[in-house]
């Protein structure tokens, strides 16, 4: 069984219980029961249950919780958050984490952070989703050129996908909530 | 009634049924919806993701543009409908981030207005009982599983319409239109959104799992209002039962096709062939059932 330093980490569970202090999170008064594993649909699939997750954040081992597929495979459908009887949101720490797992470059799922940013560069360039090409990207960034490839020609028989982009009359606001989006976080 | 009205994206595309069933519902119905205009994404479930400011953002734009009419928001698709509640909670909630969020978009946004689901608008505002005096065709001895999944229920903080355990309204809107909802357990379970087409071995099974449960409990269709649920539950139904070696032949509809249906819509102009499961069998069924 692995050792763990607990004096070691504990300016990182320091760091992490006011990071999510600051979002509405008290980690600290996750008493354990695991009722969000119990309910999590996804939770036989993680490498870290939803209920470790939160254990790793409240001892300081939070890179672990960054480099772990969890965040990766949650579906975010909220299950955890209702549930818990201390009012932890499990499920925005989940996003949290993986927010900050993407910026530190972490993902241990790269696919999905693929899929994110292509889907919100779709967002930024058109306004709304262009599926056809959100696909094709997808496919190309992740190397699995024919992935889902029957789906395609599936949809759009039933007119369910288009070639052309969606035309949005926005006025360019999409790309400035980007651009000021960007500008805050980036100081 | 007039109410503003946010298709979102999937409406134009995988959705397209709903968004020609809630055309029908709404003229049947004297609802005025009004269509934002250049209405944009709301960042689904990738903005929460990446970035909480750009998450509350994209939204915001749209509710604002609503405010700035006076209006409330109809939004149909369950995810768009969840990002728009959360964005209003957090606004009402703090002043930081209300002034953050005005900052983001370039306009004035308070939260003044309110988001509501479109099942919420036709059962609690519009009401069971003009529905059920405009059904001309009852969808008499269908059997239907009613599945809300995650997002018109969850989390409750949010203030839903509806209780996050159990919900009632679209079994209502069944039972008024005639039809049967069937008593089973999976109402609010996840489909797997996107993990059926990001990690198929683990999202699949959730699925198999609602239509599993849907057939066993008797039901003969799965109605929903998430078009990510029904794309999971009606496009890969072909793929669950090939890759989980099951022999499902459940047709998914939207609520609102089924209500459509029930106020006299030829299944053509609600988009019923746009389906992958074919519903059509189910739906001559109907029509049987009804002159029988």
């Amino acid at each position: 069984m692995e050792t763990v330093d607990l004096s070691a980490t504990l300016s990182t569970a320091k760091e992490w219980k006011e990071k999510l202090q600051a979002a509405g999170i008290d980690l600290s008064s996750c008493y354990q029961c695991g009722k969000c594993t119990a309910g999590c649909p996804m939770a036989s699939a993680m490498d870290y249950s939803p209920r470790q997750t939160v254990r790793l954040l409240q001892l300081g081992m939070a890179d672990t919780a960054l480099r772990s597929r969890t965040i990766w495979l949650c579906a975010s459908c909220e299950t955890c958050a209702t549930r818990c009887p201390r009012d932890v949101d499990v499920a925005k720490m989940m996003d949290i984490l993986r927010i900050e797992a993407d910026r530190a470059g972490v993902a241990a799922v790269p696919s999905v952070p693929i899929f994110h940013k292509t889907f919100l560069e779709s967002v930024e360039n058109h306004g709304r989703v262009y599926e056809m090409e959100l696909m094709m990207k997808f496919n190309m960034r992740t190397r699995k050129l024919f992935n889902n490839a029957d789906l395609g020609p599936k949809m759009m028989q039933k007119g369910k996908l288009h070639f052309l982009a969606p035309k949005v009359d926005d006025g360019g606001a999409v790309r400035k909530i980007f651009a000021r989006v960007r500008e805050r976080r980036d100081g | 009634m007039k109410i503003a009205y946010y298709p979102g994206c999937s409406l134009d595309t995988t959705g397209i049924e709903f968004r020609l069933s809630t055309a029908y519902c709404a003229s049947k119905l004297n609802l005025d919806l009004w269509e934002l205009p250049g209405w944009n994404c709301c960042g689904a479930s990738s903005a929460h993701s990446k970035d909480h400011l750009l998450s509350l953002a994209l939204p915001a734009r749209n509710l604002a543009l609503a405010e700035k009419e006076g209006l409330d928001m109809a939004v149909p698709c369950a995810a768009c409908y969840s990002r728009f509640k959360t964005v209003e909670a957090e606004v009402r909630q703090d002043e930081k981030v209300q002034q953050q969020v005005a900052h983001a978009i370039d306009m004035d946004y308070k939260a003044t207005n309110n988001t509501r689901s479109l099942l919420e608008v036709f059962a609690g505002g519009v009401g069971l009982e003009q529905i059920e005096s405009s059904v001309t065709k009852p969808l008499t001895g269908l059997k239907v599983a009613c599945y809300y999944g995650c997002y018109l229920v969850r989390p409750p903080k949010l203030g839903h319409f509806d209780r996050a355990e159990d919900p009632q309204s679209m079994d209502n809107i069944i039972s008024s239109l005639g039809g049967t909802p069937v008593d089973w357990p999976h109402k609010t379970e996840c489909c797997g959104a996107g993990m059926i087409t990001l990690s198929p071995n683990d999202g699949l099974p959730l699925s198999y799992e609602i239509l599993r449960v849907a057939e066993i409990c008797g039901a003969e269709c799965l109605v929903t209002a998430c078009p990510m649920c029904l794309m999971n539950l009606d496009l890969h139904q072909e793929t669950i039962n090939k890759k989980l070696k099951a022999n499902f032949n459940l047709p998914v509809f939207y609520f609102t096709e089924l209500m459509a249906l029930a106020m006299g819509a030829s299944p053509k102009e609600i988009g019923l062939n746009r389906h992958f499961v074919n519903p059509m069998p189910l739906v001559e069924k109907i029509g049987r059932r009804e002159t029988a």
